[in-house]
């Protein structure tokens, strides 16, 4: 009897589908209703505050970005508070397909030349297929130069990192990034070569163009040691979006920019106001050309 | 016998639900899912524009309505960022997915006949989740069982609450122009 109520509220059920079909505009929505929608914008830039984030740049996409990170706030007045001193990075990122981007940098801080290459595994989607979290694999390498007299094997470090997100709803998305580290010569002797770290971030929106970022990278080492005399990196900033352009706004414990500096070598701690004021500035090109063309109207 | 007569019921009822179904279907319904819109939000600085490719739109011959439906998600344009900001911030498409027209064709022509005509339809226009009642101007060409609708028509950001914030440094025209381009073939189910 069960079964057969059922049935019947089946029937009626299909009945009223095909009623709402006389309304055109019905009987337009039901042809897209298997669509698989997928969730953008988890991040406003590629970085979340130093660490990269699960956006990608797009196909024939350029992202040029500056960062700065001025020295420590309480390096007192005489320094202005940090702002006479400045590292920087610059770099140029570039898509090769909407999931597949790679990017070249310098910075100032050990004179590293940096390259990495990021690809976008999974979407997070709803609709017809429904995935949960957003997963990009990053793989970088850099070579240190600043000094002259190490070898070049010695010079390089290799980032590996798994970067899992997923934007719950409008305003908020979190982001889980485990990372693994090797120095084929570390900066410190007796510093270990492979450090491995994970990081949590995330960005809250608090207006449409205006997002509160948060980033902490737990490393698993003892902190403060004499072969590795480092802290956990922990940042907080702004992003701003005008058009074209992104703003990042931060206060961090790091001075580096690039993976090996900011987890590996965060010499700073927000305990004692080692804070960097700091900034990135994206400017995205596009030199997708075959979708300016007009198509032609009658 | 309590079964029977339970599969009774069901078969009469899904009897009458095809019928209608086919009735409707007998109206002269044109159709199409990639009709093309396209809109310009340009200013002498920068260029926005962006097509929309997968437009539906159907046409009721019987009884002169007609219906254009898009997904706000399906507008593409050549730069990327700018189709994350219209979908974000200014269209939010999460919010308001589709935009959409529903009404009828004023002085419908005929349509067996092959020609050019000049239409104007009055319905209900729908962006951003703001609905304004809209007489819009086209052309409508009928040639060999097709029926080809295009038409140009503005629409201004202020009637439909799509805000620009001072803050963007790049303008955006107040008032998009909108052109759409649309080729309905005989609908089947």
């Amino acid at each position: 009897m069960k079964i057969l109520r059922l049935v019947m509220m089946l029937i009626c059920s299909t009945s009223t589908i095909l009623y709402a079909q006389d309304d055109l505009l019905g009987e337009l929505s039901k042809q897209d209703s298997a669509q698989t929608i997928p969730v953008t914008a988890t991040f406003k830039s590629t970085r979340v505050v130093n660490g990269q984030s699960v956006e990608t740049m797009k196909k024939k996409h350029l992202d040029f970005r500056i960062s700065h990170r001025f020295g420590k706030l309480n390096s007192g007045a005489y320094q202005f508070f940090g702002l006479d001193q400045a590292s920087m990075r610059m770099g140029f990122e570039y898509g090769l397909t909407d999931d597949l981007m790679i990017g070249v940098g310098r910075s100032t801080s050990q004179k590293v030349y940096d390259f990495f290459g990021k690809y976008k595994l999974l979407k997070q989607s709803s609709g017809a297929r429904n995935i949960p979290v957003s997963v990009t694999l990053f793989g970088g390498m850099g070579i240190t130069t600043v000094n002259k007299e190490l070898e070049f094997q010695d010079k390089l470090y290799y980032t590996a990192q798994v970067l899992i997100a997923r934007k719950f709803g409008e305003r908020l998305s979190l982001q889980l990034s485990p990372t693994y580290l090797h120095r084929n010569h570390p900066d410190v002797t007796g510093d270990e070569k492979v450090l491995l770290a994970v990081g949590i971030g995330g960005r809250f929106k608090l207006s449409k163009r205006v997002s509160l970022n948060g980033e902490y990278f737990y490393t698993a080492r003892e902190k403060n040691t004499v072969n590795a005399p480092y802290y956990d990196s922990m940042s907080f900033g702004v992003d701003i979006e005008t058009g074209g352009h992104v703003f990042q706004l931060h206060f961090t414990n790091s001075l580096g920019m690039i993976e090996k500096q900011f987890i590996g070598e965060t010499a700073g701690t927000w305990g004692k106001g080692d804070i960097h004021y700091g900034f990135n500035i994206s400017r995205t090109f596009s030199f997708d050309k075959k979708n300016k063309k007009k198509p032609t109207h009658e | 016998m309590k079964t029977y007569f339970f599969r009774m019921v069901f078969a009469t009822l899904l009897g009458i639900t095809l019928h209608s179904v086919q009735v409707s279907a007998q109206g002269g319904m044109f159709a199409t899912t990639a009709g093309s819109t396209r809109f310009s939000a340009s200013t002498p600085l920068e260029n926005i524009e962006a097509e929309n490719k997968k437009s539906q739109a159907i046409l009721n011959t019987a009884n002169n309505e007609i219906a254009i439906r898009m997904n706000m998600r399906d507008f593409v344009f050549p730069n990327k960022l700018m189709q994350e900001h219209f979908n974000e911030n200014y269209i939010e498409s999460v919010k308001y997915p589709t935009a959409t027209f529903s009404g009828k064709v004023d002085k419908a022509p005929d349509y067996t006949k092959d020609g050019q005509y000049d239409l104007s339809a009055t319905g209900k226009f729908t962006v951003h989740g703001v609905t304004k009642e809209r007489t819009i101007n086209g052309k409508m060409k009928i040639e060999g069982g097709k029926i080809s609708i295009t038409s140009d028509f503005n629409v201004a950001l202020v009637d439909h609450n799509i805000e620009v914030p001072s803050v963007v440094f790049v303008k955006i025209a107040q008032v998009i122009s909108v052109k759409a381009n649309y080729v309905l073939t005989p609908y089947k189910k």
